[in-house]
């Protein structure tokens, strides 16, 4: 049976001639992002504004707005209705009442009340504003120590450089996820914070892969260009990262399209930042290393065989 | 070197044995498993709430609430202590952790200083010129804000058991709040109205020195106090009000037993005292016969009846509008007791059993499709050695079960997620590996020179790669909360499990075809 190769042996990309503009693209995409997260912001979903969350499922075809016209009689300020993967289901998001959490679960009642007896309450969710605000902040503090723990641990195992391009990578990955949240519209709750974290340990998984290679061509080649040597160790390690985004891919595309409708945020998100991190490893981790004077040759004496054609 | 050390196999060989023996149990249904013995593997994964349906109410307790009653007694002992000691005082008050007030007469500062220490232990007593200041202590207020949480839990548990809920988890959570989890609930509503009650209940005697008209056009009689009925509507639209002593005849606490039955067509509630009560009641009913005396829950008067006759057998009944529900409610509140602070829930998720039974649905689908194409595509890209790596991964599939299985784990939808993810992931490992050997054939090596200095040279890849995901996992673990914390879990899980199937199991695998297979070429 002959094998797909998906990068043919001896494969030579410039990687590092289209540094430049890797570079430029990626500014404009993070400005944009953070552009848009302030101007625009995020979707906050229930678990970070607080407020209450129906799925119900009707017996026959859900009639959103006749439904919709019901809910707007119990004035419960922004009542938002959409339907959710079945027409039979509906999804019911109703926001933070004014008053303390004993104003939230009346409204959970006020609704159940309107609804009836026939339909089934697949999900009610409800978050209180006190819980609300905690969750933002346990969020972001899971953030900021994932980051600080993955530079320090890359610190220790590589040279400051390595640290600070495979953070500089990571930090591109979340906020260019961050900014097609926002500009999507697409919900922003826990489990996206998840899926931030887990694009967080993909992307620098995929840096210190190439990481590696750069680290031990440094050893080998003493004398090659950095430049060269960084597209060597790029190519070398080329099939391998798309390997393993296109494995990472099929699994969460099965996630996305067969794993329920709850989750499909959570998907889209992974998807997104497999692309982005496989892209930021190539064009921002490894460039990087150009900018920030990387030691050469010098103290560490790794094995020296150079029985393979130098550089492109 | 392509030797294999015998532990290392035996090792290999007893791991994958223990994860199919203890991932198992997952094959077969519930009931047969009860058969089995306890020594045995007989626990299945535990499923969160998101996926076998329930309930899940964060609740917090109002402990302030418990401070503030406590210092509203301390006011009125303070008062009675300085009264009987004919010692002026004004401004007497809550302030802040404690109460103050100022002593009129500077002679009796001495006395009123010996008052002040003995009043309460775990206070502490500052002067200030004749103003006096009785603070709780900080570890007083620790200590009763701790009895209070302890003694909530105790009462939620009491009352969700009367309920009939099966196997409820009822944990404290941080300082002041309890995590309820009540598999299988669909409708929490009555769960959420019975704990939101803190079912306070007194006996006590309705003033008859002025209608409560009266009372409330000008001021209460002081030792009396105007509370509305529960469940009676006047001709105003408003509730009843009466006009109730503040003095309690018998506390609620008394109680040993409530019922709901039926007298006369109407749902009542019996109810029997300990000998305490027996006797109060009895003294209390003796005295007062002709007189209308109040039943008040949570400062609402449920009904005031008017004593026939004296009440010595230390049971009664409450006679108010109930409906069978209301009566069997308020039966279950009386039995279980009061709390000692009212409760808030501050979250609530609740998921029906047939949204739980199409996310497990919907898991094992994307799970199996994930598993079948990443094999396929593994297949055509590495042969014989990705069929190799695909045995690692659903080996690695059971390893994760059996884990799930033995830590006793919940298993939550973002879980299957995290398992999905790592069927992706797991490969990555022996991507590696096979990418190396392949470089390293091309390099000129032979086949086991190939294959020995891939797997060495990929190791310190495959750490460095793995154990910065761990990280995310771990953090993700630690202030992740809920349904996250079951993402971490299995991702974690399933990290360790595909490095030691990727690195032991496949490089075993690989070795020994190579042994009998002796090739020239590795078909990479």
């Amino acid at each position: 049976m002959r094998l797909i190769r998906f990068v043919p042996t001896g494969t030579r990309i410039d990687f590092m001639r289209w540094r430049r503009m890797a570079g430029m693209a990626s500014a404009v995409l993070v400005t944009l992002s953070i552009v848009l997260f302030l101007g625009v912001g995020l979707n906050y979903g229930i678990d970070f504004r607080g407020g209450i969350l129906i799925e119900i499922r009707t017996e026959g075809p859900a009639d959103i707005g006749q439904l919709r016209s019901e809910l707007s009689t119990l004035d419960l300020g922004e009542v938002e209705l959409q339907e959710f993967g079945e027409p039979t289901d509906v999804l019911i998001r109703i926001e933070r009442q004014a008053g303390e959490e004993r104003e939230q679960l009346k409204a959970v009642e006020v609704v159940k009340e309107a609804l009836g007896p026939g339909v089934d309450y697949r999900r009610v969710e409800f978050v209180g504003p006190k819980v609300g605000a905690e969750l933002i902040e346990a969020g972001i503090t899971a953030v900021l120590l994932a980051l600080a723990a993955m530079l320090i641990y890359i610190w220790f195992r590589f040279e400051w450089q390595f640290g600070v391009g495979a953070v500089v990578a990571l930090m591109h990955d979340v906020i260019l996820t961050i900014g097609v949240f926002s500009l999507l519209g697409l919900e922003f709750n826990l489990s996206t914070v998840a899926a931030v974290l887990t694009i967080a340990g993909y992307s620098i998984n995929d840096t210190v892969v190439i990481y590696d290679r750069v680290r031990e061509n440094l050893r080998k080649y003493k004398t090659l260009p950095l430049d060269d040597l960084l597209n060597l160790s790029v190519n070398d390690t080329l099939s391998r990262t798309i390997l393993t985004s296109v494995t990472t891919l099929l699994a969460l595309l099965c996630l996305f399209f067969f794993g329920g409708q709850v989750i499909k945020g959570f998907s889209f998100a992974m998807i997104w930042g497999v692309i982005v991190g496989t892209y930021s490893s190539i064009w921002v981790a490894v460039p990087l290393l150009v900018y920030m004077k990387l030691k050469r040759g010098g103290l560490i004496v790794g094995e020296v065989d150079d029985d393979r054609p130098a550089g492109s | 070197m392509i030797y294999f050390a015998k532990w290392k196999i035996v090792l290999i060989a007893v791991v994958c044995a223990l994860g199919i023996v203890y991932a198992a149990p997952n094959a077969v249904d519930r009931g047969t498993l009860e058969g089995i013995p306890d020594g045995l593997p007989n626990k299945q994964i535990s499923l969160g709430l998101d996926l076998q349906g329930g309930s899940h109410l964060l609740l917090e307790v109002e402990v302030d609430a418990v401070i503030r009653e406590r210092l509203v007694a301390l006011v009125d002992a303070a008062r009675t202590e300085l009264r009987r000691s004919r010692i002026g005082y004004q401004g007497l008050g809550v302030q802040g952790q404690g109460i103050a007030f100022t002593v009129r007469d500077p002679g009796k500062l001495e006395e009123a200083r010996r008052i002040a220490r003995q009043l309460e232990t775990g206070t502490e007593v500052t002067v200030s010129g004749n103003r006096f200041a009785i603070t709780l202590i900080e570890q007083t207020v620790r200590d009763v804000k701790t009895s209070a949480v302890n003694q909530s839990i105790e009462i939620v548990r009491r009352r969700i058991d009367e309920t009939g809920v099966r196997e409820p988890a009822i944990q404290r959570q941080g300082a002041d709040r309890i995590l309820v989890q009540l598999p299988g609930v669909k409708d929490p509503e009555r769960i959420k109205r019975l704990l939101g009650k803190t079912a306070k209940m007194n006996f006590r005697l309705v003033d008859q020195s002025m209608s409560a008209e009266q009372a409330r056009r000008g001021r209460p009689p002081p030792g009396s106090e105007l509370l509305p009925a529960d469940n009676e509507i006047g001709p105003d639209g408003q509730p009843v009000q009466y006009l109730v002593r503040k003095r309690v005849m018998v506390s609620g606490d008394t109680l040993v037993d409530a019922q709901p039955t039926v007298q006369d067509a109407q749902p009542v509630v019996s109810f029997r005292f300990d000998a305490v009560g027996a006797r109060r009641f009895g003294d209390t009913t003796r005295r007062n016969v002709g007189r209308p005396f109040a039943i008040v829950l949570d400062g609402k008067v449920i009904s005031a009846p008017v004593i026939r006759e004296p009440i010595l057998g230390g049971s009664g009944i409450i006679s108010g509008n109930f409906t069978v529900q209301s009566a069997r409610d308020l039966a279950l509140l009386l039995r279980a007791g009061a709390l000692p602070a009212p409760l808030t829930v501050l979250e609530e998720r609740t998921v029906g059993p047939g949204m739980g039974a199409d996310s497990i649905r919907a898991g094992k689908i994307a799970s199996v499709l994930a598993i079948v194409l990443v094999i396929v595509f593994m297949a055509a890209v590495y042969g014989v050695f990705g069929l190799m790596a695909c045995i690692a991964l659903t080996l690695n599939m059971i390893l994760i079960g059996a884990a799930l299985s033995l830590l006793q784990a919940t298993l939550t939808l973002p879980g299957i997620a995290g398992i999905v993810l790592t069927i992706g992931m797991a490969v990555d490992a022996n991507v590696l590996i096979f990418e190396r050997i392949r470089e390293e054939q091309r390099n000129g090596r032979t086949p086991i020179s190939a294959i020995d200095a891939g797997y060495q040279r990929a190791l310190t890849t495959i750490i460095d790669a793995n154990l910065t995901t761990f990280i995310a996992a771990v953090l993700l673990f630690q202030f992740g909360s809920g349904p996250i914390k079951g993402f971490a879990v299995t991702l974690a899980i399933g990290l360790l499990t595909s490095m030691f199937t990727a690195i032991m199991v496949t490089r075993l695998m690989v070795v020994t075809w190579l042994r009998r297979r002796r090739p020239q070429v590795l078909p990479l």
